[in-house]
């Protein structure tokens, strides 16, 4: 199938080369300047994510109320937030949670994204029209408003988060797919398909599909950004991870108040690690993005 | 147009699946789970969830459209009110970001684009994007630390005193709308760049500089025109996702606006406020949709030409 060649169509997602394209893909990536940087931050958070705990000063969930709301120090670097806990400790294992819910959202949205778009794509028709204009109807809402609906009509826990985000992208995956695969149909290979009688199920996911993942692997980076940053917010309305856990965004909401008061370090240093995660998977996105758009 | 209204539609019904249908047994949501059963039966019955489900959204939606948006829970009061007043304080904040953000946005990529590749452009346009991409409480809580606690220039809450005048209202906004202008500047510098990058490039343009007009005229008279027009069309957009944006930042600076008021509902579990607000993001959403795309046929001649045909 690979060895068909093709005339390169002039639409910018066309990436769609011959299998060594990703040779030179992954070539390109690991000379882009940001994908390395920003690669090197989410590792970093992975790997405190996964490892944090052995390294952690001080047990980022025990309190110490005789010692809260210390200012950072040599004993405690980034100071202690008001049940003491130590907020280094905290900070480092805190992207343990974001770090699970967020990609799993976006793979729930990858997969159903993908999975709607060719299916619009693919069969257009009333089908594609009927679709399309609920998933419009519902990319109306913003993705937080949309959560926050659909999480107090059902309650919040881990997996609602993880379904609601990856429900609210969905549309936004198939409408990058269904567009791409628009693109592909029209190609010989797929007239070849259809000639040799295959299924409708085998020509959009056997032939069509390696096809488009260039734009679907975009498309995931870009969500994953999103993701985080849905996440993120979603905690600090307290509608997302709950308590007791480190995550950065629901000790923001938790110590907000005392900012008033001067306690700068129960905020500014989680606020920092958000910031950090989120352009660093940005990062990776632009990355991805130039390397298969080059 | 048509299509707008059957978005709409389908819209309503999704707020109304989200608000009446997902959350089971209303009247148990509200009283908790320790209530007497008989409460929650008596309160289901008075607030007529015990009738078919495709009644139930047609007295809600006829009701939505004649302006009567259903009793708070929560307040025992029409939420009609509540939503009239949010919703005007929320495009006050929207607008005074808007104020900020469209010159500054524009400026940020006229200088990027003339500057393309250099420093000046890297900076803009690499800077503008990270902060575009950062949650807005996180960037709120950073300028709050700095702006108005460390140099203790603007008030950290948005609540200004009662008889506080025009000016005074618009200093205490100024810090909320910081965040705002900083998700918003990145997007509206980068599709201001890239339009000018393209204009700059184009054969009008070497006319003109070549038919003697001083640079500064070629600029703002014959790039800038044709550059701006992608740009309306992000800023419309953009509109739209500010108002949803506002939830947080409402919340963070406790000010009473359509995105707080969305956010209250939904901690007091307020069902028809809820459902209210959402619905009114939504039309507000769609509309400023709808304004972006009608603004870019007017605006853009060769569209207009061939919608004509």
């Amino acid at each position: 199938m690979s060895a068909i060649e093709h005339p390169a169509s002039t639409t910018a997602l066309d990436t769609t080369a011959p299998r060594g394209a990703w040779g030179d893909t992954l070539h390109s990536l690991s000379r882009s300047g940001t994908f390395l940087v920003g690669s090197t931050i989410v590792l970093f958070w992975i790997a405190c994510a996964i490892f944090g705990q052995h390294f952690t000063p001080y047990d980022p969930l025990a309190s110490d109320i005789l010692n809260s709301l210390a200012p950072p120090s040599g004993e405690h670097w980034f100071g202690t937030d008001q049940l003491g806990r130590d907020v280094f400790s905290r900070v480092i294992v805190g992207s343990r949670d974001i770090l699970t819910v967020a990609p799993l959202a976006t793979l729930l949205a990858t997969i159903a994204g993908t999975t709607l778009g060719l299916l619009t794509g693919y069969f257009r028709g009333i089908l594609d029209e009927i679709v399309s204009r609920f998933l419009e109807a519902f990319m109306a809402i913003p993705v937080v408003i949309k959560a926050l609906l659909i999480i107090v009509a059902i309650g919040t826990s881990k997996l609602t988060v993880i379904i609601v985000i990856g429900i609210a992208f969905t549309p936004i995956i198939a409408r990058t797919v269904r567009s791409a695969v628009l693109a592909e149909r029209e190609l010989d290979y797929v007239a070849a398909a259809q000639l040799r009688h295959e299924s409708a199920f085998h020509t959009m996911f056997v032939e069509i599909l390696p096809n488009v993942l260039p734009p679907i692997l975009v498309e995931t980076t870009v969500r994953l950004g999103y993701a985080i940053f849905a996440v993120a917010t979603l905690s600090f309305l307290g509608f997302g991870i709950q308590p007791p856990s480190p995550d950065w965004a629901l000790s923001i909401s938790t110590n907000y108040g005392l900012i008033g008061g001067g306690y700068w370090w129960t905020v500014l240093f989680d606020g920092f690690a958000i910031a950090s995660v989120v352009v660093g998977v940005n990062l990776v996105a632009d990355g991805v993005h130039g390397a298969f758009n080059d | 147009m048509g299509l707008s209204l059957i978005s709409l539609f389908l819209l309503s019904v999704m707020v109304f699946i989200g608000g009446q249908v997902l959350p089971g047994n209303v009247g148990r949501a509200i009283l908790g789970p320790l209530a007497d059963q008989q409460a929650v039966d008596v309160l289901n019955e008075s607030l007529g969830l015990n009738r078919p489900l495709l009644v139930q959204y047609g007295s809600w939606i006829w009701n939505f459209i004649q302006g009567d948006m259903g009793t708070s829970y929560v307040f025992r009061a029409p939420v009609s009110g509540f939503i009239v007043d949010a919703l005007g304080n929320s495009l006050k904040l929207a607008l005074v970001a808007f104020l900020m953000v469209v010159p500054v946005g524009i400026l940020g990529g006229v200088v990027a684009a003339l500057n393309v590749d250099r420093p000046l452009d890297r900076i803009i346009s690499i800077g503008g994007l990270s902060m575009t991409v950062l949650p807005e409480f996180v960037t709120g809580i950073v300028l709050v630390l700095i702006l108005g606690i460390w140099l203790g220039w603007l008030p950290i809450s948005a609540a200004w005193p009662s008889d506080a005048g025009f000016f005074t209202q618009l200093y205490y906004l100024i810090l909320p709308a910081l965040p705002l202008f900083l998700s918003l500047f990145g997007y509206i510098a980068r599709m201001t760049r890239s339009g000018m990058v393209e204009a700059l490039d184009s054969d009008y343009t070497r006319t003109a500089v070549l038919k003697g007009l001083p640079w500064r005229t070629v600029v703002w008279r014959h790039v800038l025109r044709n550059a701006l027009l992608p740009t309306i069309t992000v800023v419309a957009t953009q509109a739209g996702y500010l108002i949803g944006g506002l939830v947080v930042i409402e919340t963070l600076f406790r000010y009473q606006g359509i995105g707080s008021l969305v956010y209250t509902a939904a901690s007091g579990k307020d069902f028809p406020m809820l459902q209210a607000g959402v619905l009114t993001i939504g039309i507000v959403y769609t509309v400023a949709t709808l304004v972006a795309d009608i603004l870019y046929s007017l605006l853009n001649p060769r569209i207009r030409l061939r919608a004509d045909q």
